[in-house]
């Protein structure tokens, strides 16, 4: 086997241990409904985590993610409650912001090389406060066309409802695993994480690539901000503080390097649903505090930090000629 | 001028850098279906001429034709597009793609707009078989060895290129299997007519695989010759710039020999140098001579405890001591002015005075500062002993000229009062001036009883200072030359001595 499959198959033989043990104790877990709320729990965590997937593959990181979903929720909370414009118009218009935010990021972090750690702490700042002068309030969203998107779902046997966001979170993953690893467009995302002075020198566009990256978790920030709302029916500017890092987490348990260059999309779904079976977990217990999550997360973090580092070390010796 | 047999000729090509003239108007032809080696010692130009000549650097002067075409290529992919490809002595692809993907970034194959990976993948491995190369191209290009990753650039080279393949140090880290591999697809290549530069500083690979050579000696070219028609001894002359003829019998201060100090026995480190044997005296300058990558500067990092020695004993006055690293050599007394003074040897950004203090200030340990007066007094007085030409103390040691910065440097380790100090080539890249004041700086030391070991590829600089020679080949000690046989002829004779064992 490849050893770079090695962290996901280890997400994913995680996942499902800690599924099974779930199960062994709380046998209700292994049904249709928990999955499926599951998958709408964490659908605007996911959608983002694909952003954020692009961006740590190619050896950037993107702090701004959880503003701009606060600053989106915020502008169509503010939006829908002023004005008479239909809730998709506005769903256009913040896609919109969002990815030209994004692109701009990106731009500077090119152009002008600057870290995308600072690059992007700056949009973070400049988002949430943009939200904050839109309203310091949460402002409830009671348009019917939110009530109608809540109410549409595929139901599934056994009682489950993959609902629309749900479904959107895995529609995104797909056409994220699709864009990675069947585009040049992909390979030259993998090509920046691998190096960026060796990745120029072979033609990689490294200014469009990088622009795209950033303006693509732009987008999905965007996106994942309209899911939010969906499933918190507000806006409010202090919303999904740290989301980034969880994203992070998300995409560093899902087997991606931290430093670029290796690692799939589709661990970052597996990463995602590990989270929320810890939480799911809890929620089951009753009893346990939920800053156990965060304990665990941690841990499993740092396992997978040994992991692969684990690997590192392993293929440079075994390329070694003996 | 027969141009249609020269696929890439460079004509007067000049390139100036600040304070060094780099190339000074070179002329390079290259035929279709040759084999070029572009020798020179470090310095000589020819990382330069190819630099010029793929676009990396923009020439100040001269003409670069391609197929009797003028180009001007803006950086090497452009090159690449033109048809002249390069291959680095580092791999330059992405270690973390695969194979496939390295051989067809930014042209794979697509169907419907995805890149079609099965049909990637069939071409990767159609192009490789041409390089007797059957690999599964769907691994990342990190699990391959070296030598196959070399191949993959070549291929890759060619397959975008296909005019002009430059290979820059290509055998460098390959063992003499893999060099045998890489020979036998440069001559295939020469075969499909593709003219192919091939810089190294291995001889015997020179001879082995090249037509015709080119020499550059201090950024002008020395001449061009069938590769059939140079003998050793000639190129080596060629390359050193020391005509055999024009021997040098420096008048020499003859040594006062003093008392044995230094005593290395069966001193070595595997992969590094081979075990040797050396004494050293106390009033004595030892020169290291050697072709570029001969195991001198390895020499002195090992003697220096900069990489540590893997057999062998030291012993300083007779008795045993351990130089396992530089701080257990500072302790001893020892002082080195590394070969490369930009990565390894000053801090850019702090003063003249700081770089100075630096390894005095590190030997009494931290918790003990030197007192600013006192650094000032030991800054003023190495600026006035040495002459080192700054505004002042205070002004960033970057500021300063190349000959003034070894001369900080210098300062830094008589600052610490070494008993034993090893110079790495004191002299590359300063000017005429600066180099004679080292020079004499050398021997007053000598003069004053330190014991010095000196590596430096200028052959006519070390007869004029060494009082013992040590001549350096394939990472051993092969000779040693004193008295009167310190001449330029007996070491280019010693370095160029084809040698029995070369092999796997």
């Amino acid at each position: 086997m490849k050893p770079k499959y090695l962290p996901l198959i280890a997400t994913l033989v995680i996942f499902l241990l800690g599924y099974a043990l779930c199960v062994a104790q709380y046998p209700n877990i292994l049904s249709t409904r928990v999955i499926g709320n599951l998958l709408t729990d964490n659908a605007f965590l996911g959608i983002a985590a694909v952003g954020m997937t692009f961006v740590i593959l190619s050896g950037g990181i993107d702090l701004s993610i959880g503003s701009v979903i606060a600053f989106t929720g915020v502008f169509l909370a503010v939006v829908l409650e002023h004005t008479s414009i239909h809730p998709l118009v506005a769903f256009a218009m913040v896609l919109t912001i969002a990815t030209l935010f994004g692109a701009a990021m990106g731009a500077i972090i090119h152009y002008l090389e600057m870290p995308a750690f600072i690059v992007t702490l700056a949009g973070m700042f400049l988002a949430r406060g943009v939200a904050f002068v839109l309203s310091i309030d949460s402002i409830p969203i009671k348009h019917p066309f939110y009530a109608t998107l809540k109410s549409l779902y595929f139901k599934l046997p056994g009682g489950g409802r993959i609902t629309l966001i749900g479904g959107l979170m895995l529609f995104v993953f797909a056409i994220g695993i699709v864009l990675a690893h069947r585009t040049r467009f992909g390979t030259n995302v993998y090509a920046l994480g691998g190096g960026t002075a060796t990745a120029r020198l072979m033609g990689v566009p490294v200014a469009a690539t990088t622009i795209r990256i950033y303006a693509f978790s732009g987008l999905l920030a965007g996106l994942s901000g309209i899911v939010f709302s969906l499933y918190t029916s507000a806006g409010y500017s202090l919303a999904a503080v740290g989301v980034e890092l969880d994203a992070i987490t998300a995409v560093v348990i899902g087997g991606t390097l931290l430093t670029g260059g290796s690692g799939f999309v589709a661990g970052t779904l597996v990463g995602i649903l590990i989270q929320g079976l810890i939480q799911t977990y809890i929620t089951f217990d009753g009893s346990l505090s939920s800053w156990w999550t965060k304990i665990l997360i941690g841990l499993l973090l740092f396992a997978f930090i040994l992991l692969q580092k684990g690997i590192i070390y392993v293929s440079r010796h075994r390329r070694q000629p003996a | 001028m027969q141009t249609n047999d020269h696929i890439l000729q460079a004509i007067r090509i000049e390139k100036t850098f600040p304070g060094t003239r780099a190339l000074d108007k070179v002329d390079f032809h290259l035929r279709r279906g040759e084999v070029h080696a572009l020798l020179g010692e470090n310095g000589a130009g020819k990382s330069t001429l190819i630099k010029c000549l793929t676009g990396a650097y923009r020439r100040d002067g001269g003409a670069i034709l391609l197929d009797d075409a003028e180009v001007d290529p803006r950086d090497t992919f452009e090159a690449q597009t033109l048809g002249i490809g390069t291959v680095y002595q580092e791999v330059n692809l992405l270690a973390n793609l695969t194979v496939a993907e390295n051989l067809f970034l930014g042209r794979q194959p697509r169907r419907f707009g995805m890149v079609d990976v099965s049909a990637m993948n069939r071409r990767a491995q159609e192009l490789l078989a041409d390089y007797e190369l059957d690999i599964d191209v769907t691994r990342d290009l990190a699990s391959y060895s070296v030598a196959i990753q070399q191949v993959v650039a070549i291929a890759r080279a060619v397959d975008l290129s296909g005019k002009v393949l430059i290979l820059d140090e290509p055998t460098a880290s390959l063992d003499a299997h893999e060099v045998a591999m890489l020979f036998r697809i440069v001559r295939r290549l020469k075969a499909r007519g593709l003219g192919i530069i091939f810089v190294t500083h291995f001889l015997e690979q020179v001879y082995e695989v090249s037509d015709r050579i080119t020499v550059l000696r201090n950024g002008q070219l020395v001449g061009t010759r069938e590769t059939a028609n140079l003998d050793r001894r000639e190129l080596i002359a060629m390359m050193i710039g020391r005509e055999l003829a024009a021997e040098i019998h420096a008048p020499r201060a003859q040594a006062q020999e003093g008392p044995l100090r230094y005593r290395f026995r069966n001193y070595g480190r595997k992969g590094r140098v081979r075990p040797f044997d050396l004494d050293v005296r106390a009033g004595e300058v030892v020169g290291m001579a050697g072709l570029l990558g001969s195991g001198r500067t390895e020499t002195a990092e090992l003697l220096f405890g900069a990489h540590r020695a893997d057999s062998g004993e030291a012993e300083i006055d007779g008795r045993a001591v351990d130089l396992s690293s530089p701080r257990a050599a500072i302790r001893h007394r020892f002082g080195f002015c590394p070969e490369d003074r930009k990565t390894s040897g000053i801090i850019g950004d702090l003063s003249v005075r700081e770089n100075i203090v630096l390894a005095l200030q590190a030997r009494r340990g931290w918790t003990r500062p030197i007192a600013r007066a006192d650094q000032n007094r030991l800054a003023d007085h190495y600026i006035r002993a040495l002459d080192i030409r700054t505004a002042d103390r205070e002004k960033p040691i970057k500021l300063l000229s190349g000959g003034n910065q070894q001369k900080a440097i210098l300062a830094r380790w008589l600052a610490t009062e070494p008993e034993f100090l090893i110079l790495d080539e004191p002299t590359r890249g300063i000017d005429v001036g600066a180099h004679a004041e080292i020079v004499k700086l050398i021997e007053a030391l000598r003069e004053k009883g330190l014991s010095l070991i000196v590596v430096s590829s200028e052959i006519e600089e070390l007869v004029a200072y060494s009082t013992r020679i040590i001549v350096l080949r394939d990472r051993a000690h092969v000779a040693e030359l004193d008295g009167n046989r310190i001449t330029a002829h007996q070491i280019v004779e010693a370095i160029a001595a084809t040698n029995e064992r070369r092999t796997s």
